[in-house]
């Protein structure tokens, strides 16, 4: 099958998501992202000119509240406690660079 | 079927574990992920003591694994968040609470609600109510089948593009998707934020009414809900009704459609006036939805990185904490997803696929409009098959979304959308039929479809 999208492309797309794949299933996410691109590719079919884009359907503008401190509902040792690690009220991870 | 009424004025505690006794003998559909018993349990006992009073006092419920609850986990049917307890509970949960009503466990679902037969779940397939080989429908799979089983009077869960109406229809119970903004979304898994909704699975419309009601209105911790509208109401006589062309063709199941055409004949026979009706639009609605909701995706689900809370897999750097917990933590129909959404947002794409499928989902609310500024409701299937069979459409994902179809375009909308049963195929399985109508007339819908269930 002509696949819509490279093999280096479905690896860059990979980097965008901070997803790290094997290389099964990059073979694999090629093929069915292929299949979904070539799907919704039909829409450049479809005449848009003029027409502005719909973002929410809420028909809300500019919803305000009052300005007042309102108490958190979680406490930030809770917050803490969800972390898979703390070190010294902190979150740990390993190190970034 | 039992309805709510068939639970209320007997004790909470008979009443729960009465629906705990049922889950646990159904356990081989893997409709519940997870119970929260001795929670449940200690809340029924203080109802009665007659502390909690309410409209759905001693009520037990299935939630959703997407809403956060207390007294279990909220896994969203996945790997990352596989051990999650929340620190807060859902809106919905608390003006359910509010009224009495009992969470006793949380239903399975595709994870992250990606899905539309619950077979992306990261815990294993829900088996349909009706016929074991079949699919629960998705993504709300546990709650329609929970409903259907008899094992509670109602099941809460969320429609994104279909993830109520579908697995409704396919389980034979009703499933309401309402209007965007009804029900606050505060505390619910996040999916896609313009068209993730909050609704309902029952055994009979007047019960959806009720559930409905105490689940809508204004929350200030979700900005988009809607002052409160939604109210009960008596149905209107002599309604115009139109029936989707486009959800009437020869790719339908006839069984399907013949279900919906004897659906229609008690609508006439009820005195309202059906027309045949036509949106040439909807051929593309399937393509829109799987551009912008897979963008929202995308962004939303970024947040799981297993940093701050859900699995983190050991690794040496940062950059591979994120790699490896984020490809461990998601199935793959999460990582089509969020791949898609990528693709349609990044640089160079995003005029050709996001933007003007933003354009095409103005073009649709516009084709819906025009015919709701004549008719009052449009009717058609909620799908264009019955349940299939597990394992059918799981090798290609396009074949799988296809089942979304009539579904998404009400969502892309933001409009209301109602899955009634209207019996069944020669063989048994449930057909449901979609009742859809303008923005807030979701207790218009429901009132039409209790007077319906009157004349059956």
């Amino acid at each position: 099958m002509a696949t819509a999208i490279s093999r280096d492309e479905v690896t860059h797309l990979a980097t965008l998501s901070q997803l790290q794949l094997s290389e099964d299933e990059i073979t694999a996410l090629q093929d069915d992202l292929s299949r979904i691109l070539e799907y919704v590719t039909q829409l450049s079919e479809l005449d848009t000119s003029g027409i502005e884009p719909t973002y929410q359907v809420t028909d809300l503008e500019n919803v305000g509240r009052h300005d007042e401190v309102v108490e958190p509902r979680i406490t930030r040792d809770e917050l803490l406690s969800l972390s898979p690690e703390e070190k010294d009220n902190q979150i740990q991870v390993p190190k970034v660079l | 079927m039992t309805k709510i009424a068939d639970y209320q004025g007997s004790s909470a505690v008979a009443n729960v574990k009465k629906a705990l006794e049922e889950a646990k003998k159904n356990e081989h559909y893997n409709a519940i992920l997870s119970f929260c018993e001795a929670r449940a349990l200690e809340r029924a006992a203080e109802i009665d003591r007659s502390n909690v009073t309410g409209r759905l006092a001693g009520v037990p419920f299935v939630a959703k694994d997407n809403f956060l609850t207390y007294g279990t986990k909220t896994t969203a049917a996945s790997h990352i968040l596989e051990n999650f307890e929340a620190p807060l509970q859902a809106t919905a949960i608390e003006r359910l609470e509010a009224e009495g009503a009992i969470c006793i466990g949380k239903a399975n679902l595709d994870a992250f609600a990606h899905g539309g037969s619950t077979e992306n779940s990261a815990f294993g397939p829900t088996l349909n109510a009706v016929d074991e080989t079949r699919v629960a429908g998705g993504s709300s799979g546990g709650s329609a089948v929970v409903t259907a089983l008899d094992i509670v009077p109602f099941a809460i869960g969320t429609d994104t593009g279909g993830s109520i109406r579908q697995p409704a229809s396919f389980n034979g119970v009703y499933g309401v998707k309402p209007t965007y903004g009804t029900v606050s979304r505060y505390g619910v898994v996040a999916m896609a934020s313009s068209t993730d909704t909050i609704g309902c699975f029952t055994t009979n419309a007047a019960d959806a009414e009720l559930v409905m009601d105490i689940m809508a209105g204004r929350d200030p911790h979700d900005m988009t809900t809607l002052p409160d509208f939604f109210g009960p109401e008596a149905v209107k006589r002599q309604q115009k009704i139109g029936i989707i062309r486009e959800f009437m063709t020869d790719d339908v199941d006839g069984e399907v459609k013949e279900r919906v055409s004897e659906y229609v004949s008690r609508m006439k026979a009820a005195g309202h006036n059906v027309e045949e009706v036509s949106l040439p639009i909807l051929k593309y609605a399937l393509a829109i939805y799987y551009i912008v909701v897979p963008a929202e995706i995308s962004s939303n689900l970024a947040r799981y990185d297993g940093v701050r809370y859900g699995r983190r897999a050991q690794s040496a750097t940062l950059t591979e904490l994120y790699g490896k917990s984020r490809s461990e933590g998601f199935v793959r129909e999460n990582k089509r997803r969020i791949m898609i959404g990528s693709y349609v947002l990044s640089s160079g794409y995003f005029d050709a696929y996001y933007l003007q499928a933003q354009k095409a989902r103005t073009l649709l609310i516009q084709a819906f409009n025009e015919l709701f500024d004549t008719y009052d409701v449009l009717v058609g299937p909620v799908s264009p098959t019955p349940a299939f069979k597990l394992g059918e459409n799981s090798s290609d994902p396009v074949k799988m979304y296809l089942a979304d179809v009539m579904t998404v375009p009400a969502s892309l909308s933001g409009m209301p959308a109602i899955s009634v049963p209207a019996g069944k195929t020669a063989t048994g399985l449930p057909v449901g039929v979609q009742l859809i109508g303008q923005r807030r007339s979701d207790a218009a819908l429901l009132a039409l479809a209790k007077d319906l269930e009157a004349d059956a």
